[in-house]
């Protein structure tokens, strides 16, 4: 069996959540292996059918009032007695900020190792063979594992959605008692920036400002491209944010995050190799530089040499307009 | 209170990386290795924390001899204390088996740490998974990616970054904390700081010296194919008025590549 973990923020099933239903689902089909999902915390019972209808035959609901925070160790005990009784083969996770923390918590549990952060998955003589970037994408190593069960966590943006079907499943739902004492790690509140956007990682669409955008202040010129784009980010080059213009939790590349969203437009990156390794798996990259000779345009698939400040307003228009269709 | 950091060699973040195709491996030969970024800002906030509580700060690697560069820059920012724990195995990828390493150290021979803290991944293997591991082999509370700590007596408040947002999280030392960009500002090396670093000893743990066998901490992950980046046509490159090369891009994106 392959149990899929089903992440939930603020009431709602992660759209990335879904996307490693999707991927289980496809590797289930081919091992002949059954798709389970598991919901932890509060009251979530409600979300399963979302769960059937992404190719999950049974969702586990583990509820628990200690429970309806995130707690690293406190999901990990609760995660413990169900991989004990259920004995999945494979277990997956997403690499969302969650994921990350979690993953390795529940396969030290476990006692098996973990591929973190992969980016395809196939079947390989009737075992789980991983990709997964390493060196932020300079470098990618495929894994076999020796261990069982097999961890995975997959990285969000990347897997395609199953198309919804119109199905059922037994939903198995169990109280189960935490001691407060294996509770050591709650989160006690979450703190939203005011009109907090989309994070890089989890959008469509980045627009990203590097050292050409010369000031923070010229920041909000991304933002009005923002404004009409579809599930888009604001991202960053380390440059400006090691200048202070932007906060760092926009930063792309080696030591900020690594995305591949449909889209990707540099403005004023010039494309260090940092960057560049944190956003090649872009599946469009379009970039503006005033200098011809900048590495952004070896990896871009259309560039713009010249002024961004004279080409943002401009571009602006024409997308309202094309948009507007 | 005590601190140990847990910091390991990587390969600068401006290192090409070149792969030996018939091992499976990076070719180590012409990288230059530094500390990991995020464990300097590990190394930064124990030493913020010691400066203002007291106590002592020792920074702690698993790896090959070569490693005593990263603990001796370690020493120069201001450690009081380094430990190779030598282990020539190499990178195997496997979070796992360094947490083992990790975990069994702390239980023999730092068992006075009150906390345990790391970077909130290694650059080069970007794992993140250490840090978790040794939390729950030791039963610890974790909180990983923080950009900012606060410790009083016994108990620690701490903010995680994660998507959109700012968890805040409460708990209880002897902790786990993993250090993310925007904690702090980590120090450079004084000259004073590096010449004591220089005389400073650092002494060395042995797998054997921990009770782990070679057959424990075999890898449970295999390298099976190692490529570089799928390689990347260069596109199309124009220069234009800036209205017509707005146009002609907006055409693009509608027309060709079909993501607006």
């Amino acid at each position: 069996m392959i149990l899929v973990f089903i992440e939930v923020r603020d009431g709602k099933i992660k759209k990335s959540s879904l996307e490693v239903l999707s991927e289980g689902r496809r590797r289930a089909d081919e091992l002949n292996s059954e798709l389970h999902a598991v919901l932890v915390g509060h009251n979530l019972e409600g979300l399963a059918p979302e769960t059937f209808k992404f190719g999950a035959s049974k969702t586990y609901v583990l509820e628990s009032t200690l429970l309806s925070h995130y707690s690293p160790s406190g999901y990990t005990y609760a995660l413990h007695s169900l991989c004990q009784e259920a004995k999945p083969e494979i277990i997956l996770f997403s690499a969302t900020s969650l994921g990350k923390d979690l993953a390795p918590r529940v396969a030290a549990n476990l006692g098996v190792s973990l591929a973190s952060d992969c980016i395809k998955t196939a079947v390989k003589d009737g075992g789980l063979e991983v990709l997964r970037p390493i060196f932020a994408g300079k470098a990618f190593a495929t894994f076999r594992f020796k261990s069982s069960p097999v961890i995975v966590s997959l990285r969000p943006n990347v897997f395609p959605l199953v198309e919804p079907q119109d199905a059922q499943g037994d939903v198995d739902k169990r109280d189960i008692v935490v001691p407060e004492d294996k509770v050591k790690d709650g989160v006690q509140e979450v703190l939203k920036e005011e009109g907090a956007a989309l994070d890089v990682t989890e959008a469509e669409i980045i627009v990203s400002g590097g050292r050409g955008m010369k000031g923070p202040e010229n920041f909000d010129l991304l933002k009005d491209l923002l404004g009409i784009l579809p599930h888009a980010a604001l991202g960053a080059s380390r440059s400006a944010v090691d200048a202070d213009w932007i906060d760092h939790q926009h930063q792309v590349g080696q030591t900020g995050k690594t995305v591949s969203p449909n889209l990707y437009m540099a403005f004023g990156i010039s494309g260090a190799i940092q960057h560049l390794a944190g956003m090649s798996s872009s599946k469009v990259i379009v970039a503006v530089n005033k200098d011809p000779e900048a590495p952004i345009f070896k990896v871009a698939d259309f560039g713009i040499v010249g002024d961004l400040f004279q080409v943002i307003p401009h571009l602006k228009e024409e997308l309202s307009k094309v948009l507007s269709e | 209170m005590n601190i140990y950091v847990c910091v390991k060699r990587v390969p600068d973040t401006e290192s090409k990386i070149r792969i030996d195709h018939s091992s499976n491996t990076i070719i180590e030969e012409g990288l230059n290795f530094v500390l990991s970024p995020y464990d300097e800002y590990a190394m930064e906030e124990a030493l913020r924390l010691r400066e203002a509580k007291g106590g002592k700060v020792t920074a702690v690697s698993v790896g090959s001899d070569e490693t005593t560069v990263i603990l001796k820059k370690c020493l120069a920012m201001g450690a009081d204390e380094a430990i190779l724990i030598k282990d020539d195995a190499g990178e195997q990828y496997d979070g796992l088996r360094i947490a083992r390493i990790i975990a069994k150290a702390a239980e023999t021979n730092f068992q006075d740490y009150s906390l345990l803290l790391f970077g909130k991944q290694a650059v080069g293997s970007d794992n993140s998974q250490v840090p978790s591991m040794v939390a729950e082999l030791l039963g610890l509370p974790q909180v990983n990616v923080v950009t900012k700590l606060e410790i009083e007596g016994n108990s620690a408040v701490a903010h995680r970054e994660i998507e959109g947002a700012t968890e805040k999280i409460s708990f209880e030392l002897p902790a786990v904390v993993s250090a993310q960009k925007g904690l702090n500002e980590p120090r450079y090396e004084t000259l004073k700081g590096i010449m004591m670093a220089k005389k400073k000893q650092i002494p060395i743990i042995t797998l054997a010296d921990l009770g782990l066998s070679d057959s424990e901490l075999a890898s449970q992950l295999e390298v099976v194919k190692m490529e570089g980046p799928p390689p990347r046509e260069a596109g199309r490159v124009i220069e234009d008025e800036p209205e017509v090369a707005a146009k002609k891009l907006v055409e693009f994106l509608r027309q060709e590549a079909k993501v607006v």
